[in-house]
């Protein structure tokens, strides 16, 4: 989550060929800029173009506070009242919702409620898979085959109609900034536990089987040390993928929780599901803007890291990625083809399986 | 053997829903805390069986299921399994179009962003993909819904039908839940026209979504069988490229992309919940949300679990059916 944002930087300018730098600079090899420059074209430009779009999603988020004009729950100023269903001004650029509310800064507030939503939810859900993944691979036995049982099941379970499941039991649906937050994001962690269980699950049982698992074993290294050092680094190599597009999906799955009421409370929060919920009756009588701008957020949001995601999945995967024809030199084949043979078992079904 | 996975699965979804929805206490309370005085409440929550062991109550549960019997709605008093006929036809009827306009819309240009790979069309095709994939599909169906109800005036704006087609349907007789059956039943092609065009928005904005999920489906799994030795082969022979496109290539592509299509029925019910809110379709989506307003959670479990159940019944089928058509899958 947090390395395509902080890298988000135009692309360095490629200079000699790979192969005649050697190992090159370290951040060059760092994850997504290794990716940049390895991209050509379209695939570049989807990928900058996500980029920057994060950044820009991030950014709003962290700088809320100096950005946005007023406060999310400002219904006042000194000189009086903003007044509902305002439209566009100098003073309400965005205007103003039925609430009395300023749109553009419930609007830039909503970017950080959705970004701490996502970060919470990714992080927990990476933690909690990749440990179930990595025991349950590695042991195996009958509660390995329950977990998976599970997993599938809980895969299969439509994404929203579980979150709001969770949002009932966690908060009875409504509650504070933190609390609804905390709320939305581990409803949200449910949803996406499964896609990280599973992802690492098959790396650690292909992983089991080789040689120098069974080496570590005869040499006597302890099964921690095993599963630690040499499985789990070998088994995390796609989840950069699914994280950029849980993210989005994160995203979207906010929305809709806010959309059909079991977000956070306009008090405590901005939350852009929420503001479109509000917005149903307003397109009815013509008034455009409280439903565009929240609704604009959303999708460029979830957008840049689709397209973020979209690019390291093809630039991951050998029979999607694009060559520049003037560098294919053999030494900068050898460096790509690092990524490329994790994702053998990821292509049979075709990329588009993780985003379900 | 691998199909009788379908039973255990059915079971944890089933048993999931149901110690969630306790897990916030008795559903009375839950619906009408607060309205009624504590010792109503008892008596509400004796008269219903909530203050039973939970285990005697999951057992009970368990069983009515088996029998089709999800217990009865607190805030109107219906059997959920009417609820459930009632609104499931226009929630299948607003899933297929949907399924149509995805179809129609997603595979042909998916076989030209394959084909044109890495040129202009596909470079266009795979944003517009990503587009409609990242907007929520309740934000594109209040901008369908502003521009052409309420600016251009074409589409009405909200529901399935106007009152005065429902009032000649009502006449002949005609209540299958399908509107378009219904309206073909009046014999009147004006309360037809009626009913298409509440259809045609919601449609829309529920198709778009599947559509993009379909274009880039259909897109990569071409790129792949087009990389392939037989249609190199059969380029060399003189095939031509329209046929090779559409006849060499498209077969061997289909069966990775019905069984993803097939997955895509989670995120299909879950737009038609979000769609039918914003357009008023009176489905089971629409349901669920006046439902979940009302805090009505027994209602909620019900159409829940009935939705699940029918994801995980849709995905067992469907890989049963790659099985049948392609000779290397085998279990």
């Amino acid at each position: 989550m947090t390395a395509p944002e902080t890298q988000g930087a135009p692309p360095p300018v490629p200079a000699a060929p790979e192969h005649l730098q050697g190992r090159g600079a370290w951040f060059k090899r760092l994850p997504v800029v290794h990716q940049v420059r390895q991209s050509v074209g379209l695939q570049r430009g989807m990928l900058v173009t996500g980029l920057v779009l994060c950044a820009v999603f991030v950014v709003t988020a962290v700088g809320a506070r100096w950005i946005a004009p007023y406060g999310w729950s400002q219904l006042r100023t000194p000189e009086g009242a903003f007044g509902a269903q305002q439209p566009p001004s100098a003073e309400h650029w965005f205007g103003t919702t039925v609430g009395g509310y300023d749109v553009l800064s419930r609007v830039v507030w909503g970017a950080q409620t959705a970004l701490l939503v996502v970060i919470v939810a990714v992080t927990a859900s990476i933690v909690v898979g990749v440990l179930l993944g990595l025991v349950s691979g590695y042991f195996g036995g009958w509660a390995d085959r329950v977990l998976v049982l599970v997993a599938d099941a809980v895969y299969a379970f439509p994404s929203l109609l579980l979150a709001i499941l969770l949002a009932i039991v966690i908060s009875g649906g409504q509650s504070s900034m933190w609390g609804g937050v905390l709320a939305a994001a581990l409803s949200i962690t449910v949803v996406f536990v499964p896609q990280y269980f599973r992802v690492v699950r098959a790396e650690v049982v292909r992983i089991k089987g080789e040689a120098f698992v069974d080496a570590a074993r005869v040499l006597g290294t302890p099964h921690r040390r095993i599963m630690t050092r040499h499985v789990l680094r070998n088994s995390v190599r796609t989840l950069p993928l699914i994280v950029t597009l849980n993210a989005s999906e994160g995203i979207l799955t906010l929305a809709g929780l806010g959309f059909l009421g079991f977000g956070i409370e306009p008090t405590a929060a901005a939350e852009w599901g929420y503001d479109l919920q509000r917005a149903v009756a307003d397109v009815t009588s013509g008034i455009w803007w409280t439903a565009l701008f929240p609704g604009l957020a959303i999708v460029l949001a979830a957008m840049g890291m689709t397209l973020v995601g979209e690019s390291l999945n093809d630039l991951a995967d050998p029979r999607l990625r694009v060559r520049s024809r003037s560098r294919k030199v053999a030494g900068a084949v050898a460096a790509t083809s690092v990524d490329a043979g994790s994702d053998a078992d990821a292509g049979t079904t075709g990329p588009s399986k993780e985003e379900s | 053997m691998r199909f009788l996975l379908i039973i255990p699965t059915v079971f944890i979804l089933v048993t999931t829903v149901f110690v969630l929805m306790r897990a916030t206490g008795d559903p009375i309370t839950a619906a009408l805390g607060g309205r009624l005085t504590p010792d109503q409440l008892a008596e509400r929550i004796q008269a219903a069986g909530y203050d039973r062991p939970i285990l005697v109550q999951y057992w009970e549960y368990l069983s009515g299921i088996l029998t089709g019997d999800f217990g009865t709605t607190i805030s109107d008093n219906r059997p959920v399994t009417e609820v459930l006929t009632t609104y499931g036809a226009a929630t299948l009827e607003l899933s297929t179009y949907a399924v149509l306009v995805a179809l129609v819309l997603g595979v042909p240009f998916g076989m030209i962003a394959a084909y044109r790979r890495d040129l202009l069309p596909d470079a266009v095709l795979r944003v517009l993909a990503i587009l409609a994939y990242a907007t929520p599909v309740f934000f594109a169906g209040l901008l369908l819904k502003l521009i052409f109800s309420v600016w251009l005036g074409w589409f009405p704006v909200a529901g399935r039908v106007s009152t005065a087609g429902e009032i000649e349907m009502r006449k002949a007789g005609a209540d299958s839940g399908f509107m378009v059956v219904d309206a073909l039943a009046t014999g009147d092609p004006a309360v037809l026209l009626d009913v298409l065009s509440h259809a045609v928005l919601p449609s829309l904005a529920l198709g778009l979504l599947t559509a993009g999920v379909f274009l880039r489906l259909v897109r990569t799994n071409m790129i792949s069988t087009l990389g392939t030795e037989f249609v190199v082969s059969a380029r060399s022979r003189g095939v031509k490229e329209r046929r090779l496109v559409t006849a060499h290539a498209w077969r061997p592509a289909l069966i990775p992309i019905i069984t993803v299509a097939g997955m895509q029925i989670a995120m299909l019910l879950v737009g038609a919940v979000l769609t039918e809110t914003t357009f008023e379709w009176r489905g089971l989506g629409f349901q669920l949300s006046e439902y979940l307003q009302a805090r009505d959670f027994v209602a909620v479990q019900g159409i829940v679990v009935v939705m699940a159940v029918i994801v995980a019944v849709t995905n067992f089928l469907v890989d049963v059916i790659a099985a049948l058509v392609d000779p290397r899958v085998r279990y």
